[in-house]
């Protein structure tokens, strides 16, 4: 009884805060368009009774799917994302592997502050800090007054509202999602493995290859997911940043919902968004679990 | 060479006493800084090909700094240090024929018994052919050939000290460095290791160096041992000098239990001595002394427990006879120890085996006995 009461606390939970929330997204995903509060039918109508129900039930369908397939704009959405969320990822990696690489070698009464410093941009809001990159990314913003003054260029470059504009925002607004995992595995590392390696004949470029970056996998693969997954679904630095050439679905999603206010469509397009997702929800899990195991 | 050079005594491998054989290492005037603490103070030092050569210490004493110095993580910050006759001063770890035995073992997590101990083989310009070969030599040199396919986690200590073991030795290095090999197993399978390593270091030929605080463990496998203390070496013998010959307070305390009784010496010529130890007591004789002392000098005699002979009436033939109360008794199955307690307050540590059952056991707390000793069981030491 006590067992149950345990479980069931989290289990509620996850019902009242996920389960339900889908079950009606997935409704009105099913639903169609109507200019009504809510802008949709049909609407769950409890006095009818039992034909109530069934008539709710024979109102809904799939056009709303049929129609994102037939429209080419949706699945162009899904493919850009996909592709910008691979090469943030690919280049917050790259970013953050030489910053968690020296964090984790950096002397131990410097690691807290340094860990300190990765996580202080969270202190201050997401939206505030991505329109400053406005500021700096602009013609006439402070990288480009920076560039002309050394010389580099004679004259600005045009980065905002570009997609090069949202790798730089997403790669900056993510940097700590992929550098904590990947610090966290370079630290656990036992110093004595890389000078067994090069004891073993190992240069140390090859002790890193061969020891430190393969024992920093669950770092890299946790890191990449917990990137990957939420730039999937990113409208805000697209629609800050990239002005209205970059596509992504949840910027797409966005316009829907509150542009059109054409919400079946908009869950329709979350719907399988949180589809295309649950793959590599599911990978993270489980190389989450296999590192739990390794480690126990 | 077209004659064979006669050695000292060609059954006995003592190469330090052949004054032409060439040494493997050659510490000359090597001092070691970290900042201001000196680990390594002009350490001078030869260890031989095929030696098994312990530096034991307690911890901090340096031993470790010597050791990661022949492996290439520590330079010298004075003099050299000469692998068959190089300075290896600039040659990198990675380059040279020396490998280490690590104290955790460092062996590689994502990697299997057969990629550990084949790591080292991969790097070298061994043809893959031979690799498998050689990996396999070692895996049933130490006896792992089951556990091949086992990654290190799932293996025992044991079973991974030997891993560690055989991907040291799968190159063939000139030098085998062993960190407290042993530090990390339990009794019973430390001792059984150590006749292992003495095996094993005596089929493949290779130099042994080894690093232990456990004094046991470097008299049990050292060809010879150096004895250190805060980065200075105090004697370098082989574990019978060591134990029975030491050369100072320091290393006759270091090495097993012995009595420290301070006195002052009259030299009685030809290596007798005559050591007053206080008004209290009858004087201690001594003879077959090495040292030249002069009479008047602070001594220390040093003795072994199991070197007195513990009596109910004194002994007729022995050169010294004391009288005392015991104080204590230690029985330790094998032998019993006794605390006896001379007149002048001096306690004195007495073994005895324990060669028939407990129940007739001579002696009891409080009991008058006699201490004795031959002239020669004890040495005279003045540092």
């Amino acid at each position: 009884m006590k067992r149950l009461a345990v479980i069931l606390l989290p289990y509620s939970w996850l019902v009242a805060l996920f389960l339900v929330p889908f079950v009606i997204v997935v409704k009105i995903s099913l639903s169609d368009t109507e200019l009504a509060i809510p802008p949709y039918t049909p609407t769950l109508d409890f006095s009818q009774g039992w034909e109530g129900l069934k008539s709710f039930f024979a109102a809904l369908d799939f056009e709303n799917f049929v129609f994102l397939s037939t429209d080419d704009l949706y699945w162009k959405a899904y493919l850009s994302s996909l592709k910008i969320a691979l090469i943030s990822t690919f280049a917050a990696l790259l970013v953050a592997y030489p910053l968690a690489y020296g964090m984790a070698r950096a002397p131990v009464e410097w690691r807290p502050t340094l860990m300190m410093l990765v996580i202080l941009p969270f202190w201050s809001s997401f939206l505030i800090r991505v329109y400053s990159w406005k500021a700096i990314l602009a013609n006439e913003g402070l990288l480009n007054q920076f560039l002309l003054w050394i010389g580099v260029i004679d004259s600005p470059l045009t980065i905002l509202n570009t997609p090069t504009a949202v790798y730089i925002g997403i790669v900056y607004t993510y940097l700590p999602f992929m550098v904590l995992p990947l610090y966290s595995a370079l630290e656990k590392l036992d110093g004595s493995l890389l000078e067994a390696a090069e004891d073993l004949g190992c240069t140390r470029f090859q002790a890193f290859w061969l020891v430190t970056f393969p024992l920093s996998r669950n770092g890299i693969i946790a890191g990449c997911f917990l990137v990957f997954i939420p730039v999937m679904g990113e409208f805000v630095i697209p629609a800050l940043l990239g002005g209205s050439q970059t596509l992504m679905i949840g910027k797409v999603l966005w316009e829907e919902f509150f542009s059109n206010r054409d919400w079946p469509v908009a869950s329709a397009v979350a719907v399988i968004l949180l589809a295309l997702l649950v793959v590599p929800i599911v990978l993270f899990q489980r190389n989450e679990e296999k590192q739990r195991e390794a480690e126990g | 060479m077209a004659q064979t050079k006669p050695m000292p005594h060609a059954d006995v491998f003592e190469p330090w006493k052949d004054p032409k054989a060439e040494p493997l290492i050659r510490f000359r005037n090597v001092t070691k800084r970290f900042g201001d603490f000196t680990a390594i103070d002009d350490l001078t030092i030869d260890i031989y090909e095929r030696e098994f050569f312990a530096l034991l210490g307690p911890s901090g004493c340096g031993k470790t700094t010597i050791m990661r110095m022949l492996a290439g993580f520590e330079t010298p910050t004075e003099g050299v240090i000469e692998l068959g006759g190089r300075d290896i001063a600039n040659v990198p770890p990675n380059l040279r024929p020396v490998n280490m035995m690590f104290q955790s073992y460092a062996l590689f997590p994502h990697l299997s018994v057969y990629d550990n101990i084949a790591f080292g083989l991969k790097r070298s310009d061994m043809p893959k052919s031979e690799i498998a070969g050689r990996v396999e030599e070692m895996l049933r040199l130490t006896r792992l050939e089951k556990f091949a396919k086992r990654k290190p986690h799932m293996i025992s200590g044991g079973q991974r000290q030997r891993v560690a073991l055989a991907r040291s030795l799968a190159k063939a290095p000139k030098l085998l460095l062993l960190d407290e090999p042993l530090g990390a197993l339990d009794k019973k399978l430390r001792e059984e290791t150590q006749f292992e390593l003495m095996d094993i270091q005596e089929t493949t030929g290779t130099t042994f160096v080894i690093v232990t605080h456990d004094q046991e463990e470097a008299m049990t496998v050292a060809s010879r041992v150096a004895v250190m203390d805060h980065g200075k070496i105090k004697q370098v013998d082989t574990p019978a000098n060591i134990y029975e010959a030491p050369n100072s307070v320091y290393v006759a305390d270091f090495i097993g239990d012995v009595n420290l009784i301070r006195g002052t010496a009259e030299n009685l010529g030809g290596g007798s001595y005559r050591i007053d130890v206080g008004e209290d007591s009858r004087a201690i004789d001594v003879s077959e002394c090495d040292a030249e002392i002069a009479t008047g000098t602070p001594v220390t005699f040093a003795i072994r427990p199991e070197k007195i002979l513990v009596t109910k009436e004194p002994p007729e033939d022995r050169a010294n006879a004391l009288e005392g109360t015991i104080i204590d008794i230690g029985y330790l199955g094998n032998l019993s120890t006794y605390h006896v307690e001379l007149p002048g307050g001096q306690m004195v540590k007495a073994a005895m085996t324990n060669s028939s059952r407990i129940s007739r056991r001579a002696f009891t707390w409080e009991d008058k006995v006699w201490l004795s000793f031959r002239a020669s069981a004890g040495v005279v030491l003045t540092e």
